[in-house]
């Protein structure tokens, strides 16, 4: 962990048109919880299928894009990246540093925003909203990896990010249950159903398998982003 | 042809070495099978644009594996090695800045990620070198092109390394901040500072340079001082302007010599074309004595920089 790089890295994230978006997604989500209890639609079942469809298969995987790729790809497709790789830190060591500042940010504008709009709905019923709030967490962090490798290795990563979500976890994911196994959402909802009681909700992935998937996933793409950065190559204009 | 006169390099203490060193991308060769050593002093990397110039740097700088070959500095890899850049400082030709930050904030930046004693003084001398202490609070993107550049070399001076590598470092700065610029590049060379920049305006490497290291498609053409690499194009010969009190006379005289090539008489005086240079420059004064002709002016007019690149990037027909 370098405060410096971490120190550069929010500000590229917070002081840009970037914070838009990441202010934008969550602030959806605590809309639509706040207009559902405004109209009376305030049942733990509405509460689940929020969370599951829009909280946790929506904005989580998009705020994950932004958070996970903004955090070093712009960086890298600018250049400015020259600025910290040319002094003696071990790459490994800034890949880390801003995984943690994604995944960090993954909790305010991701964990934090599930826990209120859970909660706007159906308050601490069933254990709903500490059950989505904690299973976004270790998503988010989870993807803040995944995305930030992506990040490192590909120029398209938004592109084939995009493709992950919504085609793999979103489309081939709802009909193909062997493809749930590897999906990050499917682990969020794992997390969540072994916190919440809630009767409407029953979660694909035993909590054996997603723990130790989520926390496998997580440092693979930490160790390989670390690896892909120290074998970076960056050429001129020529 | 390539054209070297390779000073000694006593030490490998902040010297940069290149062993056979090629880089290819896919079928295209950017640079092939370059050898080269750049020692303490001031050495530019001179070549036409796509010459190759900006992927040595880059190699050199630790941002691109050679496809083949090694590159070295003070004997040890550069590629994959993050501490040789307490060694180097780096100016790239890319903008690489981030604009959100102040002058102030990314220097000291630089100095707090070279973990330096203290940040808050080297980035304020490093400032003040290239003239930058006022606008230090401005947003780097409020800077006009040469200050973004002036502000990229406090970063990178602002360790003191012993290695600085420039890339087009010139580029965007109006004639002042030039001056000042190679003012500093020179000082820091006879500083002993190993320093190479790349550019491909003739001038500014004439006017800085000791040593320079021509690249032309992909290939190491030349190496050395400039002068010398002139001396040594055995295959072209050297034009000098001569005028004298009677150069018609002379003219007769110096075309008896085998060393002279073709002798004409303008309105400005001789031109000649010397076939062996250090016979003709001994010659010329003795032939002068002997035929009682007082010599004026003497001057070789293809041994600037411009003339010595274009006979390199064009070979003789």
């Amino acid at each position: 962990m370098n405060t410096v790089v971490a120190d550069i890295t929010y500000r590229a994230m917070l002081g840009r048109k970037r914070i838009l978006l990441l202010v934008l997604l969550p602030l959806a989500l605590i809309g639509v919880a706040g207009l559902l209890r405004l109209i009376g639609g305030s049942s733990e079942d509405t509460a689940v299928t929020l969370m599951k469809t829009f909280a946790i298969g929506t904005i989580l995987p998009l705020l994950g894009l932004i958070a996970g790729t903004g955090v070093i790809a712009p960086e890298i497709e600018d250049g400015t990246i020259m600025h910290l790789l040319s002094k003696p830190i071990s790459r490994p060591v800034i890949t880390f540093t801003k995984f943690v500042v994604a995944a960090s940010l993954m909790a305010v504008f991701a964990a934090v925003p599930t826990f209120i709009a859970a909660f706007l709905v159906v308050r601490t019923e069933s254990g709903v909203a500490y059950g989505f709030a904690l299973g976004a967490l270790f998503a988010g962090v989870a993807y803040a990896a995944v995305f930030l490798l992506l990040g490192v290795v590909t120029r398209h990563a938004v592109t084939v990010g995009v493709i992950y979500a919504l085609v793999w976890e979103g489309l081939v994911g709802g009909y193909v249950p062997g493809a749930r196994k590897f999906s990050i959402q499917q682990w969020a909802q794992s997390i969540a159903d072994q916190v919440s009681s809630s009767a409407f909700f029953k979660a694909d992935v035993p909590i054996g398998f997603a723990v130790p998937a989520m926390v496998i996933v997580t440092v693979a793409a930490l160790l390989i982003a670390g690896q892909r950065l120290r074998g970076l190559s960056l050429t001129g204009d020529e | 042809m390539t054209v070297t006169t390779v000073p000694a390099v006593a030490t490998r203490e902040g010297v940069v070495e290149l062993t056979r060193v090629s880089r290819w991308y896919g079928n295209v060769v950017a640079v092939n099978d370059v050898t080269m050593t750049i020692g303490p002093g001031v050495t530019g990397l001179l070549g036409p644009n796509g010459a190759g110039k900006s992927t040595l740097l880059h190699i050199m700088a630790g941002f691109l594996a050679p496809s083949n070959g090694t590159a070295t500095l003070t004997g040890q890899p550069i590629w994959r090695n993050h501490g040789i850049y307490r060694q180097i400082g780096l100016v790239p030709e890319r903008e690489g800045v981030y604009g959100f930050l102040t002058g102030w904030q990314f220097v000291l930046s630089a100095a707090r990620l070279h973990r330096l004693p203290d940040p808050a003084g080297a980035a304020t001398r490093a400032l003040d070198l290239v003239e930058m202490t006022d606008a230090k609070d401005r947003r780097i993107e409020t800077y006009s092109k040469g200050m973004r550049q002036r502000v990229k070399v406090a970063a990178a001076l602002v360790h003191d390394p012993q290695v600085l590598l420039l890339d087009e470092p010139f580029n965007g700065m109006d004639p002042r901040q030039r001056l000042h610029l190679m003012e500093l590049v020179r000082r820091m060379g006879a500083e002993g500072r190993t320093i190479l920049f790349s550019s491909h305006i003739l001038e500014e490497v004439e006017r800085v340079a000791e040593q320079i290291e021509v690249m032309v498609a992909g290939r190491h053409a030349a190496s050395g001082d400039y002068r010398e690499i002139r001396r040594r194009m055995t295959d072209r010969p050297h034009l000098f302007r001569v005028r004298s009190s009677d150069d018609r006379r002379l003219a007769a005289a110096l075309i008896a010599d085998p060393s002279s090539g073709a002798v004409s008489l303008t309105e400005n005086g001789l031109e000649v074309q010397a076939l062996d240079f250090a016979r003709f420059t001994r010659l010329l004064p003795r032939v002068a004595r002997d035929t009682g002709v007082r010599l004026w002016q003497v001057s070789p007019t293809d041994e600037d920089l411009e003339s010595v690149f274009s006979y390199l990037i064009q070979p003789r027909a």
